[in-house]
């Protein structure tokens, strides 16, 4: 099998692959940001490139439509918005996911063509914060690391991070260093303990948005302890007195943390030279989300600890190219490869690079405001790419009303039904990962390239292309006849050359010349470069700034704080992950993991459904009982989509309150009421078929042998067979059944010919099955009532052909006890009461001696 | 001088009792009459014979020379006529008189002929004996039969003649086939199987009238009018205990002959076994009670203690190739609960009942797996409430670890073994897993 290389289409760590078409999938051991290593969900991807669901021709208002009857509706649609309602009346709401060729196109197209900034993208809700407090305090959005500082630091702190599920690659990577150098130390802030912490020496379960109190007060500790790097301060740092003065203010202990714990963290954070602080959406999903990142900055200026090998902060993002999308700058508050639109001479630079006939002037619209745009009918023209806002936004119910309510809606997806898609007027269809080429930035700033090791399936076509086509049947084939994303690439980087002009981070000069086709993964502004050791920074004056900042009051929520995130083997709105069966094994189904004493006073137990609820929503989760949550907290993971769940969109919980400067959605802490629901049944299904969803509550996902799926609902329907027609996809199946009518039970065994096409098991408690048993017999021929006991007999191992009647004793006890050593009819009888009573089995026990006793004989 | 002891009946309670008291010791003068002109017989296997899977001298139990090497004293043929309880003899059909010291009832039951016109017509027959069946196998092909009464008899008298190519019509006046051993559901299963086997099957069906001509039975005629033409009609429609002998000779006597927990009647020195007997108002058809109190009347016999104490029963039969069971009482109620599995496409079926926490009956067809370890739950009474949920599946899925509702919950790792109740709250395995990558 031919491997091609390539770049993992999932988390910012930016893994090499080598991919087949067959769906061989390995990592590249040759790759400089995993060197081999992939993630479960990595590993899994070649169970993703299926057909299954795909979006393979564009539709128009639900029917398939030729692409030139698509593309020229949409150029005439937004055309007419732009003309009869300005250009700000229009908005893209891209994605992480979109390779920067497309990027760079769309954003093109949007700033200097249309003449609106009105371009987000779900990176909104993974680093905004981030690049505010890169911004603020280095004056560009600018990592200062690299990876190898991970193995290279002595302290490792982890905030609001949980990197070995949401990274890890990089937590298997910090792990092996840790098991390298006993001295590494590895201290994890989070308010919950998680697969994480586990790696950690010591977990500090601060308070949600605690971070800003504990990082005050460690630069309190660091300047009262004659820590600072005076002489780093002096010559590359504004701010410090103000910002250390205003620390003082903070009492440390409003992060939830006990003196002692602070006092440990502190003196270790001061005594370890090499320190690298590596946060994410727990520091960046916040109110306060910039202020915390400044927070931790302030700590490592202060101490001159960036730069470094070994030190530095570190931002890990969410998406294989958030940081492409920066540089290209795809976000409603940058004008393009980081120039500022708020800067004249950028944007006049700009446009005459680009000769194109406007250029913006202002921020756009940036996610939650710009939905909000939708929701208010200033919007009119909308076109969503390769991301899912109806379920990843905060308030997405909110947010799915609003995007019906703008009167045209795009949206290009590899899928033909996502959440978002479903509310779409004109539906394109991209080319998904493997099918099409370009490059993407992972977050030490390399950038790698996506190759295609596919056929793009049906009439899929590039997201770079179907831009450009819009934007030519527009009236603009001048700005966009790129023949290739090599061509796009190009022109971007030529635009960056010019970026050094202004005395900007960003420096592609090295890519000029580099072969597109065969590059190999490299950093900007080159390999093992890192910003900041020499103390020159991106302010006008080349100094860094410190900031002064307040920690947030400690927020009393009535009942419950929501905290969000993610799993292990999914990743975002599952349109990618949940087509793989072996991911969907880990934590098939949205839960809410509850302290245990909440869990009393909710009298929920684990496997019980609670019903979360709040002004914007209500939200139906599993139980999972643990202390790894705090008492007051509740966390549930933000995968499932409708498509997946009835009930489980947690979205629909979380507020649409944004950090001020960053407009990033604080989707880590909403405030939510809880109560047991109680459910009259509860289901669990396997199928070979795709399952729909049902009852009032109910989550779908690929088992190995097809689908599974589990429900629950207030009213018991009248006939499960019927039922099950509706939901299993069973029909002209027989269906054996067993029913407890008194004790609610019904069990189905659907069978297509000898075969099990589908089983479900119906209960008045929760279900309680061994549900990877019950998986495993599907299309199996499995008799029915052993199918339908929903677990093996392994327990009391199937006893095999009866021999002895009276004791029921069968053939395969009788060979077990005659290899453990039972040597005579007697010692059988003595171990088996085979033939005991009526002792008529005697002699086929003695028969079976013979039988099984033979290789013990012979040896 | 051995004591005398006169045994009417070589059946198969009176010959397992017989040879009870031999292998026991027993030193008695037998004189054993039998009206039928042969020993005893395992009339169960009556149908096998019929069906033609075994011949005559399969199922003999006790052959002449077993008769002669145990010195009983063999007057088959011959009906005993009288018993003079003050002389202590018997006469027998050919006026001899004999004496005993000890009298053995064992004269079985007799089938139930309905009085319809014509039962008395040639061809008219019920299934008992050798006789009849020799009368269905000499039936052949191309010949029409009905049977009435869709019970176990009936069916395989049904079954046999079916295979030797009649064309068989069975009549019930039930609802559903076999209703005392069978639920509704279960007939129903047993019926369609009767009919792929070619046999037409009309339950709910009133005999009317036994429609002959010269004599020899033609027709029977439905009372919906429905006329089905025979050339044989069996009636299979139940037993009566052979009651007129100890009733003429002032036995006390109600449905069977009454016995006391020793197997004697009103009379001590007579005694009584098997279907003719009634035990504390039960009487008896099925074998194993049978074989019961023919040990304990041999004891008796012997002077021994011994006790005849009634047990649940279940009943496990092959009908026509199909395995059913059933135990208790399978009747519904208010107060009784079920568990029905439904497997039409195997034709397997399952229904047990529940009252009270315990099992109280069982149906079971197409497969009776278990159907001992369900018998013994009923017999022992046992609670089977913890078990409720895995009952129907038998007794490989009980004991081991118990059924974990925490399992509900696909976000728990399968296959776990978690328990909600322990007061243990479970870690993620993942952080084991992420633990052991490290």
């Amino acid at each position: 099998m031919t491997l091609t290389r390539t770049a993992c289409p999932y988390c910012g760590v930016g893994c090499g692959v080598l991919a087949g078409a067959d769906g061989t999938i390995k990592g590249d051991p040759e790759h400089p940001a995993n060197f081999g290593r992939l993630c479960s969900k990595g590993s899994a991807l070649g169970e993703t490139i299926d057909m299954q669901g795909r979006l393979l021709a564009p539709q128009v208002d639900g029917k398939n439509a030729s692409w030139d009857d698509a593309l020229d509706l949409v150029a005439e649609k937004f055309s007419a918005a732009v003309r009869e309602h300005g250009p700000d009346s229009v908005a893209f709401y891209v994605s992480g996911q979109l390779l920067t060729e497309d990027y760079y196109v769309a954003n093109k197209l949007i700033k200097g063509y249309i003449g609106t900034a009105n371009i987000d993208t779900n990176s909104r809700l993974c680093m905004a914060s981030s690049v505010v407090g890169h911004k603020r305090a280095f004056g560009s959005d600018t990592v200062p690391g690299t990876y190898s500082d991970l193995e290279d630091a002595d302290l490792i702190v982890l905030v609001g991070s949980n990197l070995a599920w949401c990274h890890p690659v990089l937590h298997q990577r910090i792990a092996a260093a840790k098991a390298d150098r006993q001295n590494m130390k590895i201290v994890n802030v989070d308010p919950r303990k998680t697969a994480t912490s586990a790696l950690a020496d010591h977990h500090l379960r601060i308070v949600p948005d605690g971070d800003i109190a504990l990082f005050n007060g460690l630069l309190t500790h660091l300047a009262d302890a004659g820590e600072l790097d005076q002489s780093y301060l002096d010559q590359h740092v504004n701010g410090a007195e103000a910002a250390i003065d205003k620390a003082r203010e903070s009492d440390p202990t409003q992060s939830g943390l006990s003196q002692q714990e602070l006092d440990m963290f502190y003196a270790l954070w001061a005594g370890t030279k090499k320190v690298v602080t590596v946060y994410s959406q727990g520091v960046n999903q916040s109110e306060c989300g910039s202020d915390k990142v400044n927070s931790i900055l302030n700590c490592h200026l202060a101490t001159g600890r960036i730069g470094k090998p070994g030190c530095g902060p570190f931002s890990v993002t969410g998406q294989p190219n958030a940081m492409g999308g920066r540089e290209v700058g795809g976000l409603a508050n940058m004008l393009a490869n980081h120039l500022d639109i708020e800067n004249p001479d950028h944007r006049a630079h700009v446009q005459e690079f680009w000769q194109s006939p406007t250029i913006c002037t202002e921020a756009g619209l940036k996610a939650v405001d710009l939905y909000q745009a939708c929701a208010s009918g200033k919007i009119k023209a909308l076109w969503v790419m390769s991301t899912n806002p109806a379920v990843s936004m905060p308030d997405a119910e909110g947010v799915a009303a609003a995007i019906a309510n703008v009167p045209f809606v795009v949206v290009s997806d590899i899928m033909e039904h996502t959440d978002t898609g479903d509310l779409a007027h004109v539906l394109l269809p991209a080319a998904g990962w493997g099918e099409k080429n370009g490059t993407v930035t992972n977050s030490e700033r390399r950038i790698s390239r996506q190759r295609a090791f596919l056929p793009a399936p049906g009439q899929a076509r590039p997201d770079w292309e179907i831009i450009c086509d819009v934007a030519t049947r527009m009236g603009w084939a001048d700005g966009f006849d790129f023949e290739s994303p090599e061509a796009v690439f190009a022109e971007y980087v030529s635009l960056s050359c010019a970026g050094r002009d202004f005395g900007r981070d960003l420096d592609l000069s090295l890519f000029a010349d580099a072969d597109y086709a065969k590059l190999i993964p490299r950093q900007w502004p080159d390999n093992d470069i890192r910003f900041f050791a020499n103390g020159k920074f991106f302010h006008a004056d080349g100094k860094a700034k410190m900031l002064p900042i307040t920690a947030p009051e400690p927020i009393a929520h009535d009942r419950f704080t929501l905290n969000t995130g993610r799993n292990r083997d999914q990743w975002h709105t599952m349109s990618r992950t949940g087509k793989a069966p072996r991911l969907g094994a880990h934590l098939a189904e949205p839960y809410a993991e509850i302290h245990p004493e909440d869990a009393m006073d909710l009298k929920v137990e684990h496997g019980d459904l609670v019903a979360l609820k709040n002004k914007f929503g209500n939200a139906v989760l599993r139980v999972l009982v643990t202390d790894r949550t705090a008492k007051g907290q509740i966390f549930a993971p933000m995968h499932w989509t409708r498509q997946l769940t009835r009930g489980g969109l947690v979205n629909a919980l979380t507020a649409p309150v944004t950090d001020p400067f960053s407009g990033q959605p604080a989707l880590k802490m909403s405030k939510v009421s809880a109560e047991r629901l109680d459910a009259a049944w509860y289901g669990f299904a396997a199928s070979n078929a795709p399952i729909k969803q049902g009852g009032d509550y109910s989550a779908v996902a690929r088992s190995l042998t097809g689908w599974q799926a589990e429900f629950a609902g207030r009213e018991v329907p009248e006939d499960w067979t019927v039922w099950a027609q509706d939901h299993l996809g069973v029909e002209g199946c027989t269906a054996s059944e067993i029913t407890d009518a008194n004790n609610g039970t019904t069990r189905i065994a659907f069978y297509n010919g000898d075969a099990i096409a589908a089983l479900l098991f119906v209960s008045r408690e929760p279900v309680s099955l061994a549900r990877n048993t019950v998986i495993s017999l599907i299309e199996t021929q499995t008799s029915p009532l052993k199918a339908l006991a929903g677990r093996s007999a392994a327990d009391q191992p199937d006893p095999g052909a009866t021999v002895c009647a009276c004791f029921n004793v069968g053939v395969n006890t009788l060979r077990d006890a005659i290899l453990n050593g039972a040597g005579s009819v007697d010692a059988l009888g003595e171990d088996t009461c085979a033939g005991t009573n009526c002792g008529s089995c005697k002699p086929e026990l003695a028969s079976l001696l013979e039988q099984f006793s033979l290789p013990m004989a012979a040896e | 001088m051995r004591e005398k002891l006169i045994i009417i009946g070589a059946g198969m309670a009176s010959g397992r009792a017989l040879e009870s008291l031999l292998e026991q010791g027993g030193d008695f003068d037998v004189t054993l009459f039998n009206a039928e002109p042969r020993g005893n017989y395992d009339r169960i296997m009556l149908s096998p014979v019929l069906a033609g899977d075994k011949a005559y001298d399969d199922i003999i139990i006790h052959t002449s020379d077993w008769y002669a090497k145990n010195g009983v004293t063999c007057r088959f043929g011959e009906k005993v006529v009288a018993i003079d309880r003050a002389t202590k003899t018997v006469t027998a059909e050919n006026g001899d008189v004999l004496s005993y010291d000890k009298l053995l009832f064992g004269t079985g039951s007799n089938p139930f002929i309905i009085p319809l016109p014509g039962h008395d017509l040639e061809g008219v027959i019920a299934y008992r004996d050798l006789e009849d069946t020799t009368r269905m196998m000499n039936l052949g092909p191309a010949h029409k039969a009905v049977v009435i009464g869709g019970g176990l008899l009936g069916l395989e008298a049904a079954a046999g003649m079916a295979t030797r190519g009649v064309d068989v019509t069975v009549v019930h006046i039930m609802g559903h086939l076999m209703e005392r051993q069978l639920d509704e559901a279960a007939g129903a299963l047993l019926r369609d199987a009767l009919i792929d086997k070619g046999i037409t099957v009309k339950c709910a069906a009133n005999s009317k009238e036994i429609l002959g001509a010269n004599g020899a039975v033609k027709a029977l005629s439905l009372d919906d009018g429905t006329e089905l033409p025979c050339d044989l009609l069996v009636m299979a429609v139940g037993i009566r205990p052979n009651v007129q002998l100890a009733k003429d000779a002032g036995l006390s006597v109600d449905k069977g002959i009454l016995v006391d927990d020793q197997m004697r009647t009103s009379d001590a020195d007579i005694l009584a076994v098997g279907e003719c007997v009634e035990h504390r108002g039960a009487i008896f058809g099925l074998v194993a009670p049978l074989y019961e109190q023919a040990k304990v009347v041999a004891k008796t016999l012997l002077g021994q203690d011994a006790q005849f104490i009634q047990k649940e029963l279940s009943t496990k039969l092959k009908v026509t190739g199909c395995d059913l069971f059933s135990a208790g009482d399978f009747a519904s109620s208010e107060t009784r609960e079920d568990i029905v599995f439904r497997d039409p496409a195997n034709s397997t079926y399952r229904r047990l009942v529940l009252e009270g926490g315990t099992l109280v009956g069982a149906v079971m067809y197409g497969d009776t797996s278990d159907s001992s370890w369900f018998f013994n739950l009923i017999r022992d009474k046992t609670d089977v409430r913890d078990m409720r949920e895995s009952l129907i599946f038998g007794s490989a899925y009980q004991g081991g670890t118990p059924s974990d509702p925490s399992l509900a919950v696909v976000a728990f790792p399968h296959d776990a073994g978690r328990h909600r109740h322990n007061g243990m709250f479970p870690r993620l395995t993942n952080l084991e897993e992420q633990r052991s990558a490290a």
